[in-house]
């Protein structure tokens, strides 16, 4: 065991040596000091194991050195620009990174809009202050490994400022987009948002796997959310049977900002959300809604975590699960309070179905204060679906699925109706629908 | 229109129903009474399609079909209507939404068309006039919050939008203040025709008061064991049941 993973070691200090040489130029920015200590970080952590209590439900470390080629980390794989979001175009501006590189080719068109959007590789020589400020600040590679992995090989990825007092109009959605031909792709890609003082937008990152192709993607996005700004950021995470995907998402607010996210998850082989919340300036306000709707063999996992350092903050999660077939779910929600945020109001709670006696869920709030004037509260429910209301409708002559359907939707429909973009909440509601089989 | 020969049944493994005998005809009323523990709102329940009591033994056909091995659902679509004993709250699911459904997949069982917004809103108004339910019920979820008695109300309501061939109303009643009792009452009075049939399960005889059947029987230990018109109620009100029990166990 040890030999193979010094033999996995060995062969990812090439494939990084190898990945730096084809940078060329660009290998001797700061990137390059931050990549260098990511992959001796992973180097010397390697994959988080069943011991480590933060992945202890959710294998996937292992599941991606069984499943992988990790030969090709840091290898560009070609992009075939076949798929076709559905979304309508008129109703977003749309970014596309396909097989883990941007497309270069509908970025200029975005500017015009009032948001300045450019892949991540260039904004090091057009951004470099806010690159220096805040690339690799939030998301430590010695905390976590895939942190780190993504640190070390990513490449590209987006950059996305909404300026000072903008108001985006339309939502921005990312399309992550797996596609094309060969048996798995792996991707690394890392993005930076930053909200800029008073400004207020929406952003969705989408995530297709249009051909069901075998992927790990290890995403990372950074974002800061400067004070004043309003900031609504939805995950949508339909990537078919075949995705291993990472997805870490850190959050740095500042005084009187107020940030609202969304992670909606439909399929993946094993997903793992970070959802990393700093509030970090008087008067933020952090509102995380989870749904995840699921079934065959899916897995899902929901680690989330705000830090209350600064006081007068409130922050309220409440994520919702349904859990079909063999699916399986995990939610960690932490909630820090620091000394010094006194006045916090801290709310969580994690609610479940499990439709099948195969369907599991663990679920675990932690939370943690110091300081002593704060209201806090946290609560988590797991159940079936209630069987007194379901014969209540039924004996009124509406047919079991209908009843089901109507149960189950009016158990969602809380964190549902505070979707705020129509499109995305009827893309939603309907592919639900489609999962369960449910009569609409 | 109702037919129940011997029927037997019980739920884990206990038996309750043993051996009930009752024919209801279009255009009757029946009470059904009875100390607690008799086997009143199993009855009910076994004849609503509740899949947790497994019948043993015996017959029950609704209008000329054996109703035993259908779904609840579809009980209820072709015309049979349980009032609950206690109405479940559905928050998240709005009433308007609920009966819409109920009363489309209904209708389109029967093969008619379901009823558009408009008239389907007429219905709802003309129901509710009749059966006296304020419009603030409707619009929450359904019977979320509310008191007793209004889940009684809107089990009522419910029964008129239906317009079911059969009603069984499982202790409608119980726990009613005179008001909403009223209320209750006159709903069923004014939706009772030639063509349909209500039971009446109930613990006391003053219900009887406001819906006045034409016959009653009382259940004891799983077995009508008397029946008689409104008079018995009266008697029952009067001396209890531990006469009718000490006849029976008696006998036995």
């Amino acid at each position: 065991m040890a030999k193979a993973e010094n033999l996995m070691v060995e062969q990812l200090k090439n494939n990084f040596k190898a990945f730096e040489a084809r940078l060329n130029g660009i290998s001797k920015n700061q990137w390059h000091q931050m990549r260098k200590e990511a992959i001796d970080a992973f180097t010397s952590n390697g994959f988080p194991g069943v011991k480590d209590e933060e992945y202890r439900y959710t294998p996937i470390g292992k599941a991606i050195e069984k499943n992988f080629d990790l030969s090709m980390l840091g290898i560009e794989t070609p992009e075939t620009g076949t798929f076709v979001p559905v979304f309508s175009k008129e109703h977003a501006i749309h970014i596309f990174i396909r097989n883990g590189k941007i497309d270069h080719e509908n970025l200029n068109d975005i500017s015009e809009a009032g948001v300045e959007v450019c892949s991540l590789k260039d904004a090091l020589v057009q951004y470099p202050k806010e690159i220096e400020s805040h690339l690799g600040k939030y998301a430590n590679v010695h905390k976590d490994s895939f942190a780190a992995l993504n640190m070390a090989f990513s490449n590209d990825g987006v950059f996305i400022k909404i300026p000072r007092n903008t108001q985006l109009e339309k939502p921005l959605i990312v399309h992550y987009i797996t596609e094309g031909k060969g048996e798995e792709k792996i991707f690394q890609t890392r993005n930076l948002i930053i909200a800029e003082e008073g400004s207020n937008a929406k952003i969705i990152e989408s995530y297709t796997n249009s051909d069901n192709i075998r992927q790990f993607s290890n995403h990372v996005t950074e974002i800061v959310v400067k004070a004043n700004a309003n900031f609504n950021f939805y995950k949508l995470q339909n990537q078919g049977n075949q995705a291993y995907h990472i997805d870490s998402t850190y959050i740095s607010q500042l005084r009187d900002s107020t940030l609202q996210s969304y992670v909606l998850t439909l399929e993946g082989k094993i997903i793992r959300n970070n959802l990393n919340i700093i509030l970090d300036g008087e008067n933020c306000e952090a509102h995380m809604f989870g749904l995840y709707v699921i079934h065959e063999d899916s897995h899902i996992d929901n680690h989330t975590s705000v830090d209350h350092k600064a006081p007068n903050c409130y922050s309220n999660e409440v994520y919702k699960g349904i859990l079909d077939n063999n699916s399986k779910g995990v939610f960690n929600g932490k909630v820090f309070v620091r000394q010094d945020a006194q006045k916090t109001n801290a709310y969580q709670s994690n609610k479940n179905i499990l439709l099948t006696d195969t369907a599991t869920i663990n679920t675990k709030p932690q939370l943690e204060i110091w300081a002593d004037d704060v209201s806090c509260s946290h609560g988590c429910t797991t159940g079936q679906l209630d069987e007194e209301q379901l014969f209540y409708l039924r004996s009124r002559g509406i047919g079991k699925s209908s009843a089901r359907a109507m149960l189950l939707h009016a158990f969602v429909n809380d964190v549902l109706d505070k979707i705020e973009i129509d499109f995305l909440h009827d893309y939603f509601n309907s592919e639900m629908y489609n999962r369960l089989d449910w009569e609409s | 229109m109702l037919k129940i020969k011997n029927l037997h049944a019980g739920i884990e493994g206990q038996q309750i129903l043993k051996g009930i005998n009752l024919e209801v005809k279009a255009g009757e009323i029946h009470a059904i009474m009875g100390p607690n523990g008799s086997g009143k709102s199993t009855l009910a329940s076994v004849l609503a399609g509740r899949e947790e009591y497994e019948v043993t033994e015996g017959e029950v056909e609704f209008l000329g079909k054996n109703i035993l091995d259908m779904a609840p659902e579809d009980r209820a679509r072709e015309g049979l209507f349980l009032a609950f004993q206690y109405p479940v709250e559905i928050p998240g699911v709005s009433s308007n939404n609920f009966l819409k459904t109920a009363v489309n997949q209904v209708r389109t069982y029967r093969g008619l068309e379901p009823l558009d917004a408009v008239h389907f809103l007429k219905l709802m108004k003309e129901k509710m006039a009749m059966v006296e339910i304020e419009q603030k019920l409707i619009n929450r979820s359904l019977n979320e919050g509310f008191s007793g008695g209004e889940k009684k109300k809107n089990e009522i309501f419910q029964m008129a939008i239906l317009e079911p061939k059969l009603s069984i109303l499982d202790e409608t009643d119980s726990g009613l203040d005179i008001d909403a009792l009223r209320v209750v009452a006159n709903g069923v009075n004014k939706l009772k025709s030639e063509d349909n049939a209500t039971i009446v399960v109930t613990h006391y005889q003053r219900l009887l008061d406001y819906i006045v059947p034409n016959f009653v029987h009382v259940l004891y230990n799983g077995r009508i064991v008397k029946s008689g018109d409104k008079s018995l109620a009266f008697e029952l009100e009067e001396k209890g049941y531990d006469w009718i029990k000490e006849e029976v166990d008696s006998v036995a």
